[in-house]
Formats: C-alpha cells, structure tokens, sequence
C-alpha cells in the first residue's frame, strides 16, 4: 500500500492516542461519565478500523480486545476501576510502541500485550457477570486485509543525474520534459532546473532547449537502467549518471568536495573562496563562480545522504509537517489582507505613473498572488484523493461479508479544505462501512428480488451553490422505519407514543447508542457509527441527512458550508455595486438588444439566436435604486440544465475569488453564497446563481 | 485521441503495428511507402512509425520531407530498423528521427516505444 496511507494513519492514530490519554485521565477523577467511556471507546475503534486497513493489523487485533471490554463498560456490565484504568493505559502505551516500531521485528512487544489482554480477561471473568470467552473472540483474525509489500521510496541509492540537452533536442521529436517524468518514475526525484542559460528575450529561439537539469534520484534502479532513459537522445543530450556514496560509514561530505566532484568548479577556486565568513555556498554564487542552481542541487544532495545517514542511526528521518489549522486560519486572513493591499498600491502606483513604483508593484503582485495561491494549495486538495482508500475499503469488506459491491464515484475534483477533508475521512467511512454491512444485500437476496447481483453503493461530492454536498448512496435494501423506531423505543430515545414525522425517524438514527444490526460484525454495528458522523459533520458547521426509500436503497447527504474555497468569478456591476457570479456557470455575455426581447414587450424572455432563454434582471431582483443604462448587458449562465440570462448593468471581467462566509447575521440571507473583497478594498457579493433562478421561477410560479 | 501513423512497404507489419496500436487506445492510419505517407500527412498526426527501406520514397526522404513542414517539425518520428543497419541509424537520426525499434520486434516493445516518446 502507498506509503502515504500508512503515515497518514500513524499521524491520525498519534492524535487518536493523544485523545485516548485524555479521556482515561479525565475518567479517572470521573469514573462514572457516559461520554468519557463514549470517547475512548471510539478511539480504540478507529484504530481498529483504519489499522485493519492500512496493514497494522497487531494494532487491530489488539484494540479489538480492549474495545470489547469498553464495549461492556458502556454497556453497563462492567465497572471502571483502578486496575482497569491502569490496564488501558499500558494498553495505549504497547498501542503506541506498535507504531512506534511499526515495519520491526514486533515480537518482543507480544508478551506485553497478553500481559494486558490477560490482565483485561481477570477483570472481566471477576466481575463474575460475563466469561471470557466474549473476550476470546477477539482473538479471531480482525478484518483480512491483503497487504501490499509497502515499497518505501527511500529504499534504494541515490544518483546524481546531470542532463544537459544540446539546443536542437526538439528537432529530433525527443522532448526533455518526457526524460525527467521517465526519472521521476524510477524513485524518488530532486529536480533542479538550471535557467542561466537562457539567452535574453529577443536572442531567444523557442524552439531550442536552453535548460539543463540536476536531479537527484533515490531509486532501486541500476544505474543502467536509469541510461536507458537516455537511450534515444544520447546524440542530443549530454547526460551523466554518478551514484552517490550512502553507506553507513562514509564521512559527510562537504559541499566544496561535491561541486568539485560534479566538476562545476575547480578545486583551486573553492580554496581562494574559503577564508571569509559566509557559507561557501553563498560565497560562491556571490562571487559569480556559479550559478545558484548548482549550489542548491550540491547542498540536496549533501541534506540527502546526511538524512539516510541520519535514519540508519534510528534517529527520526524528514517527516511531514503538521500545522495546527488555527495557524493556517491565520496565515490565510493575513494573506488575504495582503491581496488587497497589493492591489491598492497597484492603483496607486497607475494613477502615479511612476515607473519605478510601477515596477515594484508589479513584483509584488507577482509575489503575493504567489504566496496567495501556495496558501491556498496547502490547505485545498481534491477530495478523489481519498477516494482510493474508500475503494479499497470497500472491495475488502465486501468480500469478508460475501457481498459483491462496486464503489461509483464522481466529483473527485471537487476541493475541499484540508482540514475538513481529513476529519471527514472517519465519517465517510462510517457511512460507506453501514452501506456494505446493513444497506446492501447478498447476492442471492438481491436476484430474488430482481435486482442485479452486484450492489453499488456511489460516493458523490458536487458544488452546490455556497455548499459542497457529498453523498454516500446504496441500492440496497433501505431503512425500514418502522424497525428504527421500534429499535428507538427500545433504546428509550422515544417513548412508545411519540408521534414522529418518516424525517424525525431517520434522525434517530444519528442518536448515540442507536444500532440496528442485531449482531456485532467486524464491519460496523456497535452504534458508534451514525453518533460520530453527525458530530464531526456537525463539528464542520455542516448538516447530514439520511434518507430511505425501503427496497431501493438509502442514501446520506452530508452539506458542508464552502468556509474556504477559491472561484473564477465574473465580476458585474448591477446599480453601483458589484457582484460575482461564479464563471463556470457562464456562458456568454452579450448586450441586451430590445430586437431579442420576446414578443410581450415587457418580456422576461430572451430570444437568443432562436432559442427562448428566460432571464432574470437583477437590477429588479435588488430592486437598485437608479435608472438603468441605455445598453444593459446579459449573462447566459447554465442552472440545473438550463439556460438563464442575468441581466446587468455593466461586465466588469474575470477575476479570482476568495469567498468569505458572510457572517452569523447574514446566514439566512438567500441567494447569496459569501462575499470577497475587490482590489479596490470594495466589498462584493457572490451570488448563488442556483438558488436565485429557483427562488425567482417559485416566484413566478 | 492520439493519432499514429505507420508507413511500411510490408502489409504484415502495418498489420501488426495498426492492431497494436489501436488495442492501445491509438487512431492508425496506415501508408504504404513515404510518398504515399507524404499524401496522408495533413490534419492531426501524432506520430510517425516508419520502415526506412522502401519504394518510391525510403524512410530517410520522408524524415527530411515530415521535419520541413512546420506542423509536423517536432512531433516524434520512430524509425524500424534491422540490426544490420547501424549506419542507416546514424543516417536516420541525422535526418530528425527520434528514436529506432529493431526489428523484429513483440508488440510491448512497440507499445514501450510509443509511450516512450509520445505523451
């Protein structure tokens, strides 16, 4: 499996266990609270669960145990007392020497865990109310997941890979670009693109190659193999492959010995160099004797054996970084400040017309349309990037409850800040994990009632005005509600005579505590679930939603407010204000003729080049004050399907939009999915194109 | 889709060549000497896949002849070579070719081939 999965589980099981350990001390001076018991059963779940699935199955065995006799706990069967409480902490403790030492020889960790396992087994067998052999089917293999042998990128040599192509390379058909993708498949690839060579613009033939690359590539392949890359060009790229000494005792090199030995520089001239007091590197490129580049590719290489030779000390080699979100939330408004007061210099600097001043804003437009659009991107990621774990998922628990299931999934472009990504993660697989073990049917009860074998459950995200809307949707067998409410009264959630309408029912569901499922299975069914998934989704200021049609299937909408997300906007003036409307939506502009007005003259229709296309005037809409210019302007938008013409005063242009949510005060304000912030520090509204045309032919209607 | 063209006086090859290739997802159309390829060659060809020993008009021409034209000055041009013809290479790669398969070849080394140059 990618080597991601695991660390991404190693980083959440790190919080799990950090939230683990809170619980259990806050449980100790409060041993009888419901909601502490709640949470570190949860977090022995989630492990169990994602450690099934990304291969650390010791860790979900053995938190399969001491969720068993949390189950009991909860259950009311089992008191909390010291000895339980120390045993969990141990547990928590072997839990994390487990991943701690995860891809080790884990053995000399197993006698700890019977100890505790044993230790849990006393103390429930004492309680006299239960056997062990409840918690002796822990010891059933937990979920069999096929691990793939994770290949580590790092494993393997490094390589020092100079290409250099001779300017004619694209005259042959050859195409450099293809050589470095061909590189960066073989392992892992530092590429440093050196831009010296390039002649002044009006000396430059594009159709010659004048850069050159240094990449460092750690790679299983041999160094005849990674020739082979080269086979076509080599009359037409100079290129040279070098492996660079890794090997537990080789001395760090210095950065002068590497530049020497690439034969960027002479040896003579690092000596000359080496008496002031910067570094070498600095001083180098400062002294015009080479270009930065190579400096830059020397000093990666030299990170690059000084972090293996790091790792092979057992030391904690380069990991990711995590950044609290309330420091990128940060980040993030000062970034957006920072738009908006580059663009007032901007206007400034135009109506000053002085031309250096014009340079420098210039470049800090450059700048901190860079720093937005990096900010943006550590926190924006396409949700289909977590869609092949859902796969997966899927296919393996479909297969362990002999059910045969395809996963459909659509909208994997749709972006979604990261943070929400990431806690969404557990809540989608909830969902998808009640799918396969209580929405769809087996096979065979499937063809008896003329349903294809195959089940298919569909994971869906899609822009919807302001929101994001994922939905997990299975052709199964539906949700019977009366079940649910028997089970609800059962549970003492509702009294017997409660009178709920089919929406309340389906809410039930959410409750904590609350299971259908008659047994326990390894899939989902202790009533963990739906609780955890309402909460999270709650967490992220958003909604779900269940619903049922019985015999066709059921399916949860989950509605997540878009907090943070960039759109193409249209920007128009309509009365002296500006709006945006979101760019995808449009398809053309044009003027509004009084020739293409429908025949009623007073017209809400457009005939647009024979087609009858509604609009809708927006000027009315806001009931602006002001008369309308001579020339109006209408924007063909594509709404659910079909076309409709907002008509505006004036077109303004394209631009880039960072929405802002409108305030607590202004949420139930229709039509509008949040605002942005104009160059000229003036405020615009985004419109929810979706919701304005149905809000306006309601109207109508 | 990416469109290949193969030119080679051997019916067997283009056979072979065109099955290939469309199975791998490739439009194909099929020339059976350079002059003839020279009078397919308009619209949007991706590539060109070609034997250098040929009536009418040999491998080598139709390289300088698909390289003079603007449209078609970078695209890959492949050539199929025998291992007896190490000087004809040299010729080729001169003339512009990007790459050489020797003949005889299995199908996943023309595929290798293809991918290798054309992305």
């Amino acid at each position: 499996m990618e080597d991601i999965h695991r660390q991404a589980f190693r980083d959440e099981a790190a919080d799990l266990l950090h939230e683990l350990e809170a619980a259990l001390l806050e449980l100790e001076d409060a041993p009888g609270d419901g909601e502490l018991v709640n949470r570190v059963f949860r977090a022995m779940h989630t492990l169990k669960g994602s450690g099934a699935m990304f291969g650390f199955d010791d860790i979900a065995q053995f938190t399969h145990e001491v969720e068993t006799v949390f189950d009991k706990v909860r259950a009311g069967e089992l008191d909390i007392g010291k000895n339980l409480l120390d045993l969990t902490f141990q547990a928590k403790d072997h839990v994390k020497s487990l991943l701690d030492h995860d891809g080790e020889d884990l053995s000399p960790f197993m006698d700890q865990a019977s100890a505790i396992l044993s230790g849990f087994r006393t103390i429930v067998s004492g309680e006299g109310t239960l056997v062990s052999t409840e918690a002796g089917s822990g010891s059933q293999p937990v979920e069999p997941v096929l691990t793939d042998q994770p290949v580590s990128v790092e494993e393997g040599e490094v390589h020092r890979v100079r290409m250099r192509p001779r300017p004619g390379i694209y005259s042959t058909g050859n195409n450099p670009e293809y050589l470095l993708e061909d590189l960066k498949g073989l392992g892992q690839a530092l590429v440093f693109a050196h831009v010296e060579d390039i002649p002044p613009l009006r000396e430059l033939d594009p159709h010659s190659c004048h850069l050159w690359w240094d990449v460092l590539l750690t790679s299983q392949a041999t160094e005849s193999a990674i020739r082979d890359v080269f086979l076509f060009v080599e009359d037409e790229c100079d290129f040279s492959v070098k492996t660079v000494e890794t090997s537990g005792d080789v001395e760090l090199r210095k950065l002068g010995e590497i530049l020497v030995e690439h034969g960027d520089i002479s040896q003579e001239a690092v000596e000359r160099t080496l008496g002031g007091q910067k570094r070498l590197g600095a001083m180098l490129t400062e002294a015009g004797l080479l270009p930065a580049k190579s400096v830059e590719a020397a000093l990666a290489e030299q990170n690059l054996v000084k972090e293996k030779l790091e790792r092979k000390k057992g030391a904690e080699g380069g990991s990711s970084l995590r950044v609290s979100a309330e420091k990128l939330d940060v980040l993030q408004d000062l970034v957006g400040e920072l738009v908006i007061v580059q663009s007032q210099i901007g206007q400034v600097a135009a109506t000053l017309g002085n031309s250096p001043l014009l340079t420098l804003a210039e470049q800090l437009e450059r700048l901190s349309d860079d720093i937005r659009d990096s900010t943006l991107s550590i926190r924006m990621q396409p949700i289909g990037s977590t869609f092949s774990v859902y796969r997966r998922l899927v296919r393996d628990l479909s297969a362990e409850t002999g059910k045969e299931i395809d996963l459909v999934t659509s909208g994997e472009e749709t972006e979604l800040d990261k943070t929400v990504l990431d806690r969404l993660g557990d809540a989608l697989i909830h969902l998808l994990r009640n799918s396969i073990d209580h929405g769809v049917e087996p096979p065979r009860e499937r063809e008896a009632t003329g349903k294809p074998r195959r089940g298919a459950i569909r994971l869906s995200a899609e822009h919807s005005g302001g929101d994001v809307v994922i939905t997990v949707a299975d052709d199964g067998r539906g949700i019977d509600p009366e079940k649910v409410r028997r089970k609800g009264i059962e549970r003492g959630l509702i009294t017997e005579d409660a009178a709920l309408d089919p929406r309340e029912i389906m809410d039930l569901i959410f409750q904590p505590g609350f299971s259908t499922a008659g047994t326990v299975t390894n899939v989902s069914g202790r009533g963990v679930g739906m609780d955890v998934v309402k909460r999270v989704v709650n967490s992220l200021r958003g909604g779900i939603e269940m619903g049922s049609t019985p015999g066709q299937g059921s399916a949860a909408t989950i509605r997540l407010p878009l907090t943070l997300a960039i759109i193409d906007g249209l920007q128009v003036q309509v009365g002296g204000q500006g709006y945006v409307l979101p760019l995808d939506r449009v398809e053309e502009c044009m003027e509004l003729r009084r020739q293409d007005l429908g025949s009623n003259g007073k017209g809400r229709i457009l005939n647009l080049r024979g087609d009858v296309v509604p609009f809708i005037s927006l000027r009315e809409w806001f009931r602006s004050p002001g008369k309308s210019p001579d020339i109006e302007q209408v924007v063909v938008l594509q709404v659910e399907g079909m076309r409709v013409g907002m008509v505006v005063d004036e077109v303004i242009g394209e631009h880039q939009t960072v929405i802002k949510s409108l305030g607590p005060v202004f949420r139930k304000l229709e039509g509008f999915s949040g605002a942005t912030v104009q160059g000229d520090g003036a405020m615009s509204l985004i419109l929810d194109v979706k919701r304005i045309v149905r809000m306006s032919l309601g109207e109508a209607g | 889709m990416k469109t290949v063209m193969t030119v080679d006086d051997s019916a067997s090859v283009r056979q072979m060549v065109a099955f290939t290739l469309k199975n791998a997802g490739y439009a194909v159309i099929e020339a059976v000497d350079g002059k003839d390829a020279l009078a397919k060659l308009k619209g949007q060809v991706d590539m060109i896949l070609t034997d250098l020993n040929m009536p009418n008009m040999d491998g080598i021409t139709l390289i300088k002849s698909v390289r003079s034209q603007a449209a078609y000055k970078f695209i890959p041009i492949v050539m199929l070579t025998t291992e007896s013809q190490a000087g004809k290479k040299q010729e080729g790669k001169d003339a512009g070719a990007t790459g050489w398969i020797v003949k005889p070849f299995k199908p996943e080394q023309l595929l290798a081939v293809v991918q290798k140059v054309l992305r």
